[in-house]
């Protein structure tokens, strides 16, 4: 069946689309980026402690970029005493002392990776939120992509084995083409139209 | 006397809900319309008889009865009466009951809305309600019985957990009840079906609604615990992927994929094999989910006080519901098979991969889930599976999904040409590359989490709003009111759930990527600034409640110099278990929500304020009411009660035939 | 019946089998990486004489018990008559780690305590319990801010460690120790370790 020429859009027509929703894309953009962009940086200079000025309360972390730091890698570590909580959401007393070290090591110069090993040689994997991947959890990080091909590769075969099985129920006989491109086209014809001068024939 | 009362009720319930499981399906089996018949009633009884019983255990809460063991666990006569009430839920048991009596409800719903469905049909819709009934109030009554007495009584109770006293308790878990119970249903017309041998289109349109009904039930009762979490817990935190949430969310995964599916089955004939399978999927997982958070098998803060025994007798309901199930599809898979055939590129490929999507999702979630356990069952170790995981997995999963589905509609049942639609659709999607890399960019946050995130959601709003642009040009020639009125409120319903989605998409984007936060140590007077807003320090006064002592910061918000509210976080002590808790202030906007909460007093009596900055976090809750109310547009079709109606005469007449 | 419809069933028996399995395991239960690694180095003052240090290095030779205790741990109470009557049968050395004694009690507040004043603090309650309790120790050691219980991996009190002659850890135990535990564990691997060395 040919493709329904108004459906399919003329270059120009595309073109003048896309410039369009280009024009809205701006349009979206700019108060976007006046509503959340002028915050400025997470770290305002207010956050900052200045003695200078009694107005002001003072963060409560001396370094508020290393306390950013050090909550963002306390979210994936697991607070052991809790009942599945990090150690940046506890205040157990152990979830406290953890942070503190992270805190004091971070500050000493150590990366991430520093630390997170630090942790794993004294509490194991467990305290990780992020499992390591290694020969026992390979399954689990390889699973879902290993599902996926295979649901894909289910997908593929069924929808073959249905072409085939629509090629076998047999192509339309060139009559019955006719009548449907007739009906479809929006007339009634012969037999599906009573009412029409033909059909008293 | 009462609780005596409510617990003979329980076990009343229990004989009629074994009556309502084995003389229908028997009745069914023998063709026997008297036993048939036995079912509506037997179903109507035990909600009666559970009813009272739920009744009679709040009595005790409400009167403050510490001789019965779960009012002194769990209340305290300070306690206000709203959470006396919800408390009755709070824990395992009180909870299980409610569980049985969502179940009862959603029987007896079955019963009044059913005059169109074949009588041995509802007869084994009901017998299969009534054996899993069976089977929870036999739990709840051999392992976790209510009303165990506390002999001698206490003189005051412990006071519910005070993270529970609070509005979200109100409705939380009886929505996520509803929900999950609701699966049920569906499940139970799967089962039905394939007793009977009978899967046409017939039995589809009859699931259907009630599985978009449990379906909106579900995602509300997510949607709500989720908002709950995020202003109860004190850090704007909303999903955590914890056990106990993931057991929630695999159904509602399998859920949605069945409300697909089932359209399918209705519409064309086929999927059948799927359908029934995930109808018997997502309650699995639903009763899977009430194991894990009862057995003590995982940690998860929203676990009970768990108990093996209790773990064993669920696993042995676990076992014979769902092995019973899987051993009948399996016996009468071939029956499935066939269906109508449809073309490589049409809707029925797009809606088969979206059952394929949304199963390996949700499979990818029970693995991430029970991994933990599956190492340590095999002495290989102790791990953490925590959010790092899931985010990682689960978006590129449903990303897929999420292109899929505003591309979805716009094929042909049947068969397609994919060239055509692509091209048809190829603008928007170029535009939703464009506006999600420039938005990322105009709110300084260029990253592929951000990027990829507002991609996909103006794809979904520019796709969404592309297809109803030409759903309401395909009348030609007819007036704008005709046009609108053509379009069914089954199609609205789908085209808010998907449109909800994007929103829901933007919410968490931005949210996850443009979140402020700041501690500060506030004396009375001073000030602080976080994302252009400025918070002023008013001073702490004193602000007790009922069942507790607090102390009430107000601070001032104001942007620009223009004062916008005063936020009162409380910082309280529950008296009965000396258990602080803090209880966060928000100014809602729609564009952002401004979040304070209190934390200590220092000993030069500053007070450590945690502020908080979460730019369009309201868009998730609206995403999840969106989609809660497309499904209600869905089920509330004139199609059911027009199809219903013509069903019910044919009903009539076979049985003044017979 | 096609064996591929069994599938879904024999996963899902698979499945319960692991979950059943589970219902005997104790999630919340950490087990130490730190087995057959040598024991972090420390050097903390002595509770009898806080003027001097212990170093764990002045244990090597021997094979010993390391019990993390303190005088707010309710469960301690529970094992303490076990390790007296372990010290009084002369059965294996118990060094003691006093850890947190004042600021992991949940009832005081150490905001603003200089750590003289914590520290003296510290030796005067558990001087007082041990007298209380009997003192099953070779001697106890000083832990005021946790820092080498972080080193061992604990993350609750009491926990024992057993340590074998070249002063690796050989043995965790977690929570109180029981007669029957020291029978049927502890007791055991001491006398190999000892063979052994």
């Amino acid at each position: 069946m040919p493709a329904d020429p108004k459906l399919v859009p003329s270059g120009l027509h595309g073109l003048r689309r896309v410039l369009g929703v280009g024009a809205l894309a701006a349009l979206i953009a700019a108060p976007l980026h006046a509503a959340t962009a002028e915050g400025g940086p997470a770290i305002t200079p207010a956050g900052i402690a200045t003695a200078s000025d009694p107005g002001v309360a003072p963060a409560v972390a001396a370094d508020p970029k290393l306390e950013a730091d050090m909550m963002e890698l306390s979210h994936k570590l697991r607070c052991l005493v809790c009942q599945n909580q990090s150690i940046a959401e506890s205040n157990a007393p152990l979830a406290v002392d953890l942070r503190n070290q992270v805190r004091e090591q971070l500050a000493a110069g150590k990366d991430k990776d520093d630390v997170i090993d630090y942790l794993v040689e004294r509490y194991g994997d467990f305290v990780l939120y992020e499992p390591p991947f290694k020969a026992v959890t390979g399954l689990l990080w390889v699973g879902p992509f290993a599902l996926l091909l295979g649901g894909a590769g289910w997908l593929a075969w069924r929808l073959r084995r249905r072409r085939s099985e629509i090629a076998a129920e047999g192509a339309l006989s060139a009559a019955d083409r006719e009548r449907a491109r007739a009906l479809l086209a929006g007339g009634g014809d012969a037999a599906s139209n009573p009412a029409s001068p033909e059909s008293r024939k | 006397m009462i609780p005596e009362l409510g617990h003979f009720a329980l076990i009343l319930a229990l004989v009629l809900s074994l009556v309502q499981a084995v003389v229908p399906l028997v009745g069914a089996q023998r063709n026997s319309s008297a036993l048939m018949a036995v079912g509506r009633p037997a179903a109507q009884g035990q909600f009666f008889f559970i009813l009272f019983s739920y009744f009679c255990l709040t009595w005790a809460f409400i009167q403050s009865d510490f001789s019965v063991q779960l009012a002194a666990t769990n209340s305290h006569s300070a306690t206000p009466l709203m959470y006396k009430i919800t408390g009755v839920w709070g824990n395992h048991e009180g909870s299980l009951l409610l569980w049985a009596m969502s179940l009862s409800l959603w029987t007896v719903a079955v019963t009044v809305f059913s005059r169109h469905l074949p009588d041995a049909f509802l007869a084994r819709v009901l017998g299969v309600l009534g054996l899993v009934s069976a089977g929870f109030i036999s739990f709840t009554l051999v392992t976790s019985n209510p009303f165990d007495r506390l002999l001698p009584a206490v003189a005051e109770g412990r006071d519910l957990n005070p993270l529970l006293q609070d509005p979200g308790m109100i409705i939380h878990p009886p929505l996520l009840y509803m929900g999950y119970v609701g699966f049920s249903v569906a499940f139970a017309f799967a089962i039905a079906a394939l007793l009977s041998g009978r899967m046409d289109a017939a039995w589809a349109r009859w699931s259907r609604p009630w599985t978009t009904i449990a379906w909106v039930f579900l995602t509300a009762g997510i949607a709500v615990g989720s908002g709950w979490a995020y202003y109860e817990l004190g850090w704007g935190g909303w999903w955590f992927w914890d056990p106990v949430e993931n057991a929630s969310f695999m159904p509602w995964l399998l859920g949605t994929a069945l409300m697909h599916s089932l359209a399918v089955t209705e519409k064309r004939g086929a999927f059948r094999s799927w359908t029934v399978l995930l109808a018997i999927g997502a309650f699995s997982l639903s009763l899977l989910g009430t194991f894990l958070v009862r057995s003590g098998v995982i940690t998860s803060v929203h676990a009970f006080a768990t108990d093996p025994r209790r773990g064993l007798y669920i696993l042995a309901l676990l076992v014979i519901v769902i092995g019973f199930s899987l051993l009948l599809y399996a016996m009468r898979a071939n029956k499935l098979m066939g269906g109508g055939s449809f073309g490589l590129v049409s809707r029925e490929t797009a809606l088969l991969a979206n059952n394929v999507l949304l199963t390996v999702a949700s499979a990818s979630v029970l693995l991430g889930t029970l991994y933990p356990l599956f190492l340590d069952a095999l002495g290989l170790g102790k791990i953490s599976v925590g959010p790092p995981y899931f985010e990682a997995v689960f978006v590129p999963l449903m990303t897929p999904v999420v292109v899929l589905m505003v591309f979805g509609p716009f094929l042909r049942w049947k068969d397609d040409e994919l060239l055509a639609e692509v091209r048809r659709v190829a603008p928007a999607f170029v535009a939703s590359v464009a506006i999600g890399v420039g938005s990322a960019w105009a709110v300084d946050h260029l990253t592929w989490r951000t990027a990829l995130g507002l991609s996909l959601a103006a794809w979904v709003v520019l796709a969404s709003l592309q297809l109803l642009v030409r759903r309401l040009g395909e009348r030609a020639g007819a007036s704008a009111g005709s046009r609108l009125r053509s379009i069914t409120a089954s199609w609205w319903g789908m085209w808010l759930a998907h449109f909800g989605i994007g929103i829901f998409i933007i919410g968490v984007t931005m949210v996850g990527s443009l979140d402020r936060h700041l501690d500060v140590k506030m004396k009375e007077g001073q000030h602080a600034e976080l994302a252009g807003y400025t918070f002023v320090f008013r001073g702490a006064v004193d602000a007790d409640g009922p069942n507790y002592d607090a102390a009430r910061g107000r601070i001032e918000l104001l942007r620009d110099g223009r004062s916008l509210d005063m936020l009162t976080p409380e910082k309280r002590v529950y008296l009965a278990q000396g258990m602080p808790m803090t209880e966060a202030s928000l100014d809602i906007g729609v564009f952002r929500d401004v979040y304070v909460s209190l934390g200590e007093q220092l000993e030069d009596g500053a007070w450590i304020v945690s502020l908080y900055y979460k730019p369009f976090i309201s868009w998730i809750w609206a995403g999840c009411v969106l989609m809660g109310l497309g499904g209600v547009f869905a089920a509330a079709d004139r199609r059911y009660r027009r199809l219903a109606a013509r069903d019910a005469a044919a009903a009539v007449g076979s049985r003044v035939a017979a | 019946m096609k064996a591929k419809f069994l599938v879904p069933l024999l996963l899902f028996f698979g499945l319960a089998g692991f979950l059943a399995f589970g219902l005997t395991l104790n999630p919340r239960e950490v087990p130490s990486p730190l087995i057959d690694k040598p024991a972090p180095n420390f050097r903390l003052a002595r509770l009898d004489q806080p003027e001097q240090t212990f170093a764990l290095e002045e244990m090597r030779g021997q094979v010993w018990l390391l019990n993390v205790w303190a005088s707010w741990c309710v469960a301690c109470r529970q094992e303490h008559p076990v390790l007296v009557r372990m010290a009084a049968q002369k059965l294996v050395p118990v060094v003691g780690l006093n850890y947190k004694e004042v600021r992991g009690d949940g009832a005081i507040s150490t905001r603003g305590m200089a750590l003289e004043a914590e520290t003296t603090m510290a030796i005067e309650r558990a001087r007082r319990w041990l007298a209380d309790h009997g003192n099953p120790y070779l001697l106890s050691v000083l832990d005021i801010d946790g820092r080498v219980g972080i080193d061992f991996g604990v993350y609750g009190v009491p926990e024992t460690f057993l340590i074998d002659r070249e002063g690796r850890i050989r043995y965790k135990h977690i929570g109180p120790i029981t007669p029957e535990s020291l029978q049927t564990q502890i007791m055991p691997k001491v006398e190999e370790l000892r063979r052994a060395g």
